[in-house]
């Protein structure tokens, strides 16, 4: 009998033991976990909110016109004009910015993976990861800087605004495409070796072919990360409401910066009654420009993501 | 302190793929248990299922009763934290915590609790569970150092003690001693058997020569093929087991014909 | 660009042991070389950033401070330089930390939460999410900043100001309006989330599983496990992250520019109006209609940003580096 009591005691001191509802640690623990949830959905409030915004207030002035006109002669609370000045002139300069940082960025890269060990390839490691951390108007006053000796104090053009993105992009596309090269199996390169094919021809035919994909994908969300870039336009391309194709002859209108101004603009007076004048036709300029660079923005950074989806071949 | 385990018919899944299947059995108090079989046979994680610690791994889950004296681990009232505070787990490989000292690993365990402890319990806390992990001699004049800068076998020894310290009732071991040199495995074994006055012990080993110096009672594990279900083969006293097994499986395999 | 010798770094000399089994012939020897050029180039446009700056700055630096007085706007008279950007660094500084302040922990929670937290499968969609907010351009944060924003937390400035008035920062007369230093601190705090989160996310991620499971084997509750193993584990890598953001957040223009009514004092009122400016914003408020030593005077406020970002920066990745080098062990 006595044997059997003893049981029923560890078993029920077994139960205690294992429900022992240590009620601080327990709440501690939930508390945290929606704490953490919470700093989740936190940060999706601005994300939600400004893409909500952004569509809401653009979405009305977007049209045909809006996005083929320039706004040369319009002035006032005229609702004429559009941003198409500004979306050229934004493609030209980053086009210009990506020629430039591109070849630069991806033989860093193949420096780095295929060449680099060293005191030099450390520095060079190390001194890409600050360069991702300059000020964008850093650049922009550096562009201008270096400019203004060489075309005078007054210099400024498209290409200056595309030397100033260069600076911002080539870290940038050097860290993604380092992170490409290095996915690239060492087999390959060994296999491709072993036919007696010549280092450089390796590189570009092998390695280079295989990434091509991830390279694309890089590039692409490098261009995303500068376009939309403000600060250093407005110091070293300017601002005009003219449509103008040449980068190395006369200031540009970029969409940041046509932001910017229409922003900075405010209201227009109308008189009571006035035809075809719109008070904060700015304004609406302004948004309708913010959802056309959020929109190209997106559109590269989804191009990106799937072009290495797609494209990347299977390595293992 | 030591307690009964009490398996029956525990099926083990990850996912849509089940890896052990109808397992039963009883795990004696104070005493050793052994698992044994062939790599991929499914005891290290019917071992995890002992104290919920294969809940880790997403998508597993487990169909059965394991009971520890009697109470159900996975009934509702339970708490998955109260079990693997009762049950401790010692792993393959040594893993004392790198930012913490000698002495604060060992404690690591009990300050989770945040029961205040005074700085004199807790001196003795560390010394007797560094005495039952036979490491007090080695490390009592560098308490406050890293544990990480100890030897493999010292660590795992460490990895022994801070499972101790919170005073469980079962102790289950996954491979102990499988990273360790055969100098420091023999002083593990050596602790195990020490343990077994105060701890219920499971082990899990792939050394047939351990389970044998080791343990009191041996389960044999074993798979039909890649892509089956494990199961347990056989289980009987250890020198049954390596003597006269009932099972064919079981004598290939500790005649060292397969695994 | 006469400025191309300036790499500090010799270049790796080949080892001489090496020669024997070079294979690297005609081709193969240029477009090593091409290669390691380009890697030089990078020390190089980091040196001449330094450089131009350095040189457009200079006659400012060493003007008088009549004659500052006469060219630059807002330039106190009588006064050194030093005093000029004084106010002006310490504008920076304050807007920085303010949002680091604001962004760190947030941006700790929403790393654990990709982590350890989120269902495996939904993690890398959401983290793809947060990672949206870097994507957005600095002008639409304006944009939203003044549109939705500043509406939103007026009153809760209000509110403060009036029943924590004691409390230094929210001290003076709250603005109305909200186009003071604490709103763009927000914008600022959401932008660097990104950049925060990414790197705590992958050092998280590091943290070896069996010192997880040793944690968890000892009785730890999930936040428990990562109490004992996840953030020790990965506090220098948060630290550096958090630096990195702060790099971000001190070279942040456009926000700061369409937000913040500025001024030059050396305040702590963060919900007044027209109290600090940033550099940044300084500069792309001025920069376009200036001339002359004007110019000098904004390029050398650039280059104190520019040092001081500098400086954040390297710092960061020297943490991060040395962290690299340690974590081989595991």
């Amino acid at each position: 009998m006595s044997a059997d009591t003893s049981t029923m005691d560890s078993t029920e001191r077994t139960r205690a033991l294992l429900t022992t509802a240590e009620p601080r640690r327990r709440r501690v623990d939930r508390a945290m976990t929606v704490l953490i949830w919470g700093a989740f959905a936190l940060a999706m409030v601005p994300l939600v909110s400004l893409l909500w915004t952004v569509l809401f207030n653009g979405a009305g002035r977007i049209s045909l016109e809006f996005l083929s006109y320039s706004m040369r002669g319009i002035f006032g609370g005229d609702p004429s004009g559009g941003i198409y000045h500004a979306v050229t002139g934004t493609l030209i300069i980053t086009g210009w910015a990506a020629l430039v940082s591109v070849p630069i960025g991806i033989l860093v890269a193949i420096y780095l993976v295929e060449y680099g060990r060293g005191a030099l390839a450390r520095s060079v490691t190390f001194f890409v990861d600050v360069m991702t951390g300059i000020p964008s108007i850093v650049a922009g006053l550096f562009a201008v800087s270096l400019f203004t000796i060489f075309f005078g104090p007054g210099a400024r053009f498209g290409f200056m605004g595309a030397v100033a993105l260069s600076v911002l992009m080539i870290p940038v596309v050097v860290r993604s495409c380092e992170e490409m090269l290095k996915l690239v199996p060492n087999e390959l390169r060994e296999a491709s070796y072993a036919l007696g094919v010549p280092k450089w021809l390796t590189i570009v035919r092998v390695v280079l072919r295989t990434s091509v994909a991830g390279l694309t994908t890089g590039v692409l969300l490098a261009v995303a990360r500068v376009i939309g870039e403000t600060a250093p336009l407005l110091v070293a391309v300017g601002v005009t409401d003219s449509i103008n194709f040449d980068a190395f002859d006369g200031r540009m209108m970029t969409l940041p910066v046509f932001i910017y101004r229409q922003y900075a603009q405010g209201l227009a007076t109308c008189r009571e009654g006035q035809e075809g004048c719109v008070a904060d036709i700015a304004l609406q300029n302004a948004w309708g420009a913010a959802l056309t660079l959020i929109a190209i923005v997106m559109i590269l950074n989804i191009a990106g993501r799937l072009v290495n989806r797609w494209f990347a071949p299977k390595l293992r | 302190m030591a307690q009964r385990i009490d398996v029956t018919d525990v099926n083990i899944y990850y996912g849509d793929f089940r890896a052990v299947e109808g397992v039963s059995m009883t795990v004696d108090p104070k005493s050793v248990t052994a698992f044994i079989g062939p790599s991929g046979c499914g005891k290290s994680t019917f071992l995890r299922t002992l104290n919920r610690m294969h809940e880790v791994i997403p998508g597993a889950y487990v169909e059965g009763k394991v009971e520890l004296e009697g109470v159900d681990l996975y009934g509702d009232d339970v708490d998955p934290v109260a079990v693997r505070r009762n049950i401790g787990m010692v792993f393959q490989r040594p893993n004392p915590f790198p930012t913490m000292s000698i002495k604060d690993n060992v404690l690591a365990g009990v300050k989770l609790n945040n029961r205040k402890i005074s700085k004199s319990d807790a001196d003795d806390l560390v010394e007797s569970s560094l005495r039952g992990a036979n490491l007090w001699n080695e490390v009592k004049d560098r308490l406050d150092r890293p544990g990480s800068g100890l030897s493999g076998g010292q660590q795992q020894r460490l990895c022994i003690a801070r499972a101790i310290a919170v005073k469980p009732q079962v102790v289950l071991m996954d491979e102990p001693c499988s990273a360790l040199d055969p100098i420091s495995t023999l002083a593990i074994e050596d602790l195990i058997q020490e343990l077994k006055k105060d701890y219920t012990i499971v082990i899990v080993t792939h050394n047939m020569q351990q389970a044998a110096r080791v343990s009191d009672r041996t389960a044999f594990f074993n798979i039909a093929g890649t892509g089956k279900p494990g199961r347990l083969i056989e289980m009987n006293d250890t020198a049954t087991i390596f003597s006269s097994p009932a099972e064919k499986a079981t004598e290939d395999y500790v005649s060292g014909r397969f695994g | 660009m006469t400025t191309t010798d300036s790499p500090p770094a010799p270049a790796a000399p080949v080892r001489r042991r090496r020669s024997s089994g070079d294979t690297e012939r005609g081709f193969s020897r240029t477009f090593r070389w091409i290669a390691t050029g380009s890697g030089a180039l990078i020390l190089a446009t980091l040196a001449a950033v330094a450089l131009f700056l350095i040189v457009r700055a200079w006659p400012a630096m060493t003007a008088s401070s009549a004659e500052l007085a006469d060219a630059v706007p807002r330039y106190p008279d009588d006064t050194s330089f030093l005093a000029y950007v004084g106010p002006l660094v310490f504008g920076t500084l304050l807007a920085a930390v303010l949002a680091l302040l604001m962004a760190t922990p947030v941006a700790m929670g929403i790393a654990l939460f990709i982590s350890h937290y989120a269902p495996r499968r939904l993690a890398q969609v959401l983290g793809y999410l947060v990672d949206l907010l870097a994507a957005i351009p600095s002008v639409v944060y304006g944009l939203w900043g003044i549109a939705v924003l500043a509406p939103a937390v007026g009153p809760v400035w209000l509110w403060l100001n009036e029943y924590l008035g004691w409390f230094p920062l929210f001290a003076g007369g709250a603005s109305p309006t909200a186009r003071v230093l604490a709103t763009v601190s927000v914008v600022l705090a959401v932008m660097i989330l990104p950049i925060i989160t990414a790197v705590s996310r992958e050092v998280f991620l590091q943290t070896p599983k069996l010192h997880e499971e040793a944690a968890l084997a000892l009785g730890a509750t999930r936040w428990e496990m990562v109490r004992t193993a996840v953030l020790p584990f990965g506090q220098s890598g948060v630290i550096s992250a958090a630096m990195l953001g702060l790099g971000r957040a001190l070279g942040e223009t456009m926000a700061v520019l369409m937000i913040l009514s500025p001024g030059f004092l050396y305040s702590f009122n963060i919900l007044q109006a027209a109290q600090q400016q940033t550099i940044a914003a300084y500069i792309a408020l001025d920069f376009p209609e200036a001339s002359g030593l004007a110019v000098n005077a904004l390029i050398a406020t650039g280059l104190a940003l520019f040092v001081i970002t500098l400086a954040v920066n390297m710092a960061a990745r020297a943490i991060v580096a040395r962290r690299k080098e340690f974590s081989g062990a595991n």
